[in-house]
């Protein structure tokens, strides 16, 4: 029993859960070709869920902060992605792939931007008076998150706003019969380029070696020479401007969006970052990744169940693994 | 002149007041130990000379220049190495991850990473492991190499030898005898035959105040004084 829990630690150990709902799903689904096309979209919407959900995770992780208003990021990345591909609209629709790519690097980088000024307006004005103080903090930013819900509606209005598409991105591709968004083969893409690019800065750069070193121990970081205070703004803005990259990832996904998106993705971002642990970035990958797969082939086994899948599988693994699958060193 | 001269400093955590008056000087070099039995105010004093409380009353000076406003990072940089109770270390990190976060420009001075090997050889050994997989002592080590792998003019040290093995106490006391050559260390401490050993200076602390200042030597010497002022009897001395 101990060689064969050795043996999977060394393959992966949580890492490998994943693969392991992948190997259930196939054999319930019966059908590859069925089972392909929720494997891709499960695994395009764990990428999505988790750009928004990393930078919660690093926040909640470093600062200690219980962020509800995190998903105002994702609100507004989304809306300003939608005004920005409104705009560039005959770009999108235009035969040229540079037209199109440039609209959408326009779209993507104005939500990043936005999301990363909206975070250091965030932190300065809202988070910091509460520091140390859980309760005020949920109670400011979840205030916060209705504010910007009303912003969002006075500024586009109730009715849902539609996405355009650039046109390189529509249809679907066909693999061993199995038909396959390109939006989603992209969004895959794009998240796990933002993922490689998170871990080569936590992992190889002295900045991410002090975010890594805070998560687990503030005080020490500090009594070490470095002000944190400094660190602690870097990443709110950081993980705003990822929340928003998801944000426009997810209205480009949808392509039909209203005010109340942050408070619908509200719950799944936490239940992410819970599945995942605090702090981890490789966690909060795994957590999105099963929670995305979870919803697509329970969404497809078993559909009245799909809206419950999650809540299952937090209180599942929080039984086993009441940190999180995969938390930072505390 | 004093290296660092502590003035009637009151700190208060909560509603609770904690120190009161704390006044001591620590001369430049050797060891100064700081004693007092558990919940005396040891921890709470080298806590805030770090700046890790909200800013005592009274005044912290070290060199001459009132530390007492600065930011802990300030303070840090200003020559003061800090190594806690809980010995602070990032486990998630390898040890030399965890050597390198202490350097002020993220490369290490090979004389002086010589100079932590020799001192403390287990951390050449485990250097790429992480910190998490060290056993006590060795993590004691790596807290302590930290706080000397760069120049520090002073080193306060929190109970170094609680639950360490007595080789492993033994060892650190070889080293801090060692470090104590070139850098002054504040060491508080409860295992008082390692305290006396290392002292050269020291202060009684109870209930928040100074009780008792001196010279070791003379402090060692007086049973009856160690018996009413730590109400210990002085195991190991």
């Amino acid at each position: 029993m101990n060689t064969l829990g050795n043996m999977i630690e060394r393959a992966g150990g949580v890492f490998l859960l994943p693969v392991a709902i992948a190997i259930i799903a196939f054999v319930l689904i019966g059908a590859p070709s069925s089972w392909l096309t929720l494997t891709v979209a499960g695994l395009a919407m764990g990428m999505m869920l988790f750009l928004m959900a990393s930078g919660l995770s690093l926040v909640f992780g470093l600062m200690d902060v219980l962020n509800f208003g995190h998903s105002a990021f994702v609100s507004f990345g989304a809306f300003v992605a939608a005004s920005v591909l409104a705009y560039f609209g005959g770009w999108l629709g235009s035969d040229s792939i540079v037209l199109n790519v440039m609209a959408l690097v326009f779209a993507i980088a104005a939500a990043i931007v936005f999301g990363a000024a909206l975070g250091w307006f965030f932190e300065r004005v809202i988070v910091k008076p509460v520091y140390s103080d859980h309760l005020r903090q949920i109670l400011i930013t979840m205030g916060a998150l209705i504010v910007a819900e009303q912003l969002i509606l006075a500024t586009w209005g109730g009715t849902p706003t539609n996405v355009p598409r650039p046109h390189f991105l529509e249809g679907t591709i066909i693999v061993g019969g199995s038909s396959l968004e390109v939006y989603r083969l992209f969004a895959f893409i794009v998240g796990a380029v933002v993922y490689a690019g998170l871990y080569l800065l936590l992992n190889k750069t002295r900045i991410g070696l002090l975010i890594r070193a805070g998560v687990e121990n503030r005080e020490m970081v500090e009594a070490l020479g470095f002000k944190i205070d400094r660190l602690f703004i870097g990443v709110f803005m950081l993980g705003s401007a990822l929340a928003a990259m998801g944000g426009a990832m997810w209205a480009g996904y949808e392509t039909l969006i209203t005010p109340a998106l942050g408070a619908e993705m509200m719950v799944i971002v936490f239940i992410v970052v819970i599945i995942g642990g605090l702090g981890s970035i490789q966690g909060t990958l795994l957590g999105a990744i099963m929670v995305a797969l979870m919803q697509n082939y329970v969404g497809f086994l078993a559909p009245k169940l799909a809206l419950a899948s999650n809540m299952l599988l937090m209180m599942a693994i929080l039984l086993w693994r009441p940190y999180g699958l995969a938390p930072a060193v505390k | 002149m004093s290296l660092l001269s502590i003035k009637n400093m009151d700190v208060s955590i909560g509603q609770y007041s904690v120190l009161h008056g704390v006044t001591f000087d620590v001369p430049e070099g050797g060891v100064f130990v700081l004693l007092g039995r558990n919940g005396a105010g040891k921890t709470t004093t080298l806590r805030s000379i770090m700046g890790l409380w909200d800013r005592p009353a009274g005044s912290v000076t070290f060199r001459g220049e009132d530390i007492s406003s600065l930011h802990t990072s300030d303070i840090a940089r200003r020559g003061i190495a800090f190594v806690p109770e809980n010995m602070g270390i990032f486990g998630g990190l390898t040890v030399a991850e965890n050597m390198v976060l202490a350097t002020a420009s993220g490369k290490f001075d090979d004389t002086r990473l010589k100079r932590v090997y020799e001192l403390f050889p287990a951390l050449e050994q485990f250097w790429d492991k992480q910190a998490w997989s060290l056993s006590g002592g060795q993590k004691q080590m790596l807290a302590v190499a930290r706080a000397i792998i760069e120049p520090r003019d002073l080193i306060l040290i929190d109970e170094p030898t609680k639950g360490l093995a007595p080789s492993i106490i033994s060892a650190m006391g070889e080293a801090f005898r060692e470090i104590s050559e070139t850098t002054t260390i504040l060491l508080v401490e409860q295992n008082f035959a390692f305290a006396k050993s290392l002292g050269r200076d020291m202060a009684v602390i109870d209930d928040g105040q100074v009780v008792h200042t001196g010279a070791m030597a003379d402090f060692a010497a007086d049973t009856a004084l160690q018996d009413r002022l730590l109400s210990l009897s002085m195991e190991g001395a």
